[in-house]
């Protein structure tokens, strides 16, 4: 088991190296002197200023020079710091990582327990009605982009009942309620193709665990349903569904860049989105790096969980 | 995000092909054979009408994309104007017509850049396997832990804004999704006797490849294209939404839904109308790729046979 984990930490490592160098190419391709950004409009700059600036965030370094510089902070826990406000990256995420973790964990719970309960349904109840309906949820879900979901949320329970904020965000520890009133929303919005993908998979592997003879077994013994449904049903199907969870988990956070652009939510996904408009190199770079790094690590932490329920995966 | 992230694409063709696996010959219903025909034949029908719309479109709309008639600012649905018009006046449903367009060119163009370079890499990765393999599933693996909109930005942001770079970032971070597929497809179409045969006859291994290979990875392809196209159609939209390609006043679906997300409260149709039109023609794309991979699969057609 512990080999098991060891073997896929090792993994990760090129996969994270490669990360890192995808990262930044593209962030150092990107048209514009960022110096020229940071100055601004102050057109009285000096070339003598210029350079200064250039040679104080080492952008006059060669690039592999720069590259590697990049990685040794990082890996001493130094992401940088903006161009444009000059504050430690590591303060920023500090700030709106909390807003984007709250808004992920809150979509990813509001998409879990339907799509588990309404998957395993459908499949019990195959062929019927209901699985129809569910069937058809599912094939809307995943096509209905969450900007018109968000659009229509707004429409209904902003304009049309005023129940809850169109746009806005309060902390947490400011006031829960009207925290939860802000995010409820951007969380459903971000929540419903993560909803659809999951009830479906649920759907698709429960079936497939139905079908084994493991099951007709435990059916011809005469256990009643219930105890085949929890005690062979549930855990089989459970390990596809828990590494679909665990990739999906990227899909929402890319999500969080539009749901939280539409609600103005101070996130992640919009500094990173202003970052790449502002070319805010360090920014852009790092932010990139630590939510692809979120990522591997989900999908790390799927794998071991993998692990410790399937005994058959231990040795691979 | 709807499926405009490529793991979600990716996980539904998993569950599909989960579904197949479950269907035993006998316990298939007939209801459920019928009515994923019936389901098929609405995506063909919505990616039909799509398709017309995106070629005969511009002929046929009432008024130019750009029209404007100021004394019709944010009205209603109306005979003249079907479905009402925007904060310039301009005429919804004719924008919506051109913006097919635009979808429809994203979309092809997207999705053969994607097959291109999964094919390409997906075939010499699958067939040859070694360091090759073991070098493109590292380069899948890594373009696969961004977040897919996110990247897509990022080269967006890299080639400069503009409609040609959109489709290049689409067809850039779903390459993986393809190559999975044909690499997945070659590795069993690699161990068949026919394509032993060929090699022992000393058939050149372009030759294999071309001849052998590449034909009997076509079904998957076709499948996988067609949920593609979903994808890259909200995909199109959602940048088109953050501002990134086609800007206003051009008509692409999805900045219609973003410029008129500020009139939302006074005229609500200007944003609904493009956004429904988007998820219409996804969900068509979704229909039509599910019923192809029913139509196509082998192992399937075993099971009426």
């Amino acid at each position: 088991m512990l080999k098991f984990i060891i073997n896929r930490v090792l993994l990760m490592i090129p996969i994270l190296l490669g990360v890192s160098l995808v990262t930044f190419i593209i962030v150092r391709s990107i048209p514009g002197d960022p110096v020229r950004v940071l100055i601004g409009m102050d057109q009285r700059a000096t070339p003598e200023q210029i350079d200064n600036i250039r040679r104080a965030y080492g952008l006059d370094q060669p690039l592999p020079v720069q590259y590697l510089r990049w990685m040794s902070h990082v890996l001493q826990g130094d992401l940088g710091s903006s161009l444009r406000t000059t504050r430690p990256l590591t303060t920023e995420l500090g700030l709106r990582l909390p807003v984007t973790a709250e808004l992920t964990v809150l979509a990813a719970v509001l998409g879990t327990i339907p799509a588990l309960v309404f998957g395993v349904l459908a499949a019990l109840r195959r062929n019927t009605r209901f699985d129809w309906l569910t069937t058809a949820f599912t094939m809307i879900g995943i096509s209905v982009p969450n900007f018109l979901l968000a659009t229509v949320l707004v429409l209904l329970f902003s304009f049309r009942l005023k129940w809850l904020p169109p746009v806005g965000y309060t902390p947490f520890t400011e006031d829960p309620i009207q925290n939860l009133k802000t995010m409820v929303l951007p969380a459903i919005s971000l929540a419903m193709p993560f909803m659809a993908i999951m009830m479906r998979f649920t759907r698709s592997s429960v079936l497939e665990v139905i079908g084994q003879e493991y099951v007709r077994v435990a059916r011809a013994k005469g256990l009643p349903q219930r105890r085949v449904l929890l005690r062979h049903i549930l855990p089989n199907a459970g390990i596809p569904i828990l590494t679909i969870a665990g990739i999906q988990v990227a899909a929402l956070l890319g999500g969080t860049v539009i749901v939280e652009q539409i609600f103005g939510l101070p996130g992640v996904g919009r500094y990173i989105y202003e970052a790449i408009a502002n070319r805010d190199y360090p920014v852009v770079q790092s932010v990139v790096l630590v939510m692809a790094t979120i990522f591997v690590m989900v999908s790390l932490v799927v794998d071991v969980l993998y692990a410790v329920l399937d005994p058959r995966l231990r040795t691979g | 995000m709807a499926a405009s992230d490529t793991k979600t694409l990716a996980a539904n063709t998993e569950a599909e092909e989960r579904e197949h696996q479950a269907r035993s010959p006998k316990g298939r219903g007939l209801w459920s054979g019928v009515l994923r025909q019936k389901l098929a034949m609405i995506g063909l029908v919505i990616v039909g009408f799509f398709a017309i719309a995106a070629v005969v479109g511009p002929l046929v709309a009432p008024s130019g994309p750009t029209e404007q008639f100021p004394e019709y600012r944010l009205q209603g649905p109306s005979s003249e104007y079907w479905f009402g018009n925007d904060e310039f006046g301009r005429d919804i449903f004719s924008r919506l017509l051109y913006g097919a367009r635009i979808s429809f060119q994203v979309g092809v163009i997207a999705v053969g850049i994607s097959a291109l370079i999964g094919i390409m890499i997906g075939m010499l990765a699958g067939y040859f396997g070694g360091w090759l393999d073991n070098i493109a599933t590292l380069l899948m693996d890594v373009l696969y832990s961004f977040p897919t909109i996110l990247l897509a930005i990022a080269i967006m942001a890299m080639l400069g804004n503009s409609l040609a770079n959109v489709m290049i970032a689409i067809g850039i971070v779903n390459a993986p999704t393809f190559m999975r597929v044909i690499r997945g497809a070659v590795l069993s179409v690699r161990r068949t006797t026919y394509v032993e045969a060929a090699i022992s006859v000393g058939s050149p291994t372009s030759r294999v490849m071309m001849r052998h290979v590449l034909p009997n990875v076509t079904a998957p392809l076709i499948v996988h294209a067609s949920l593609n196209f979903a994808y890259a159609v909200l995909a199109e939209a959602s940048l088109a939404f953050l501002g990134l390609g086609n800007r206003p006043p051009s008509p692409s679906w999805g900045s219609m839904v973003s410029s008129s997300y500020g009139f939302l409260q006074l005229a609500p149709w200007a944003a609904i109308f493009p956004g429904v039109t988007i998820a219409l023609t996804v969900l068509g794309f979704n229909l039509l790729g599910d019923g192809l991979r029913d139509a196509l699969d082998p192992r399937l057609r075993n099971e009426h046979g």
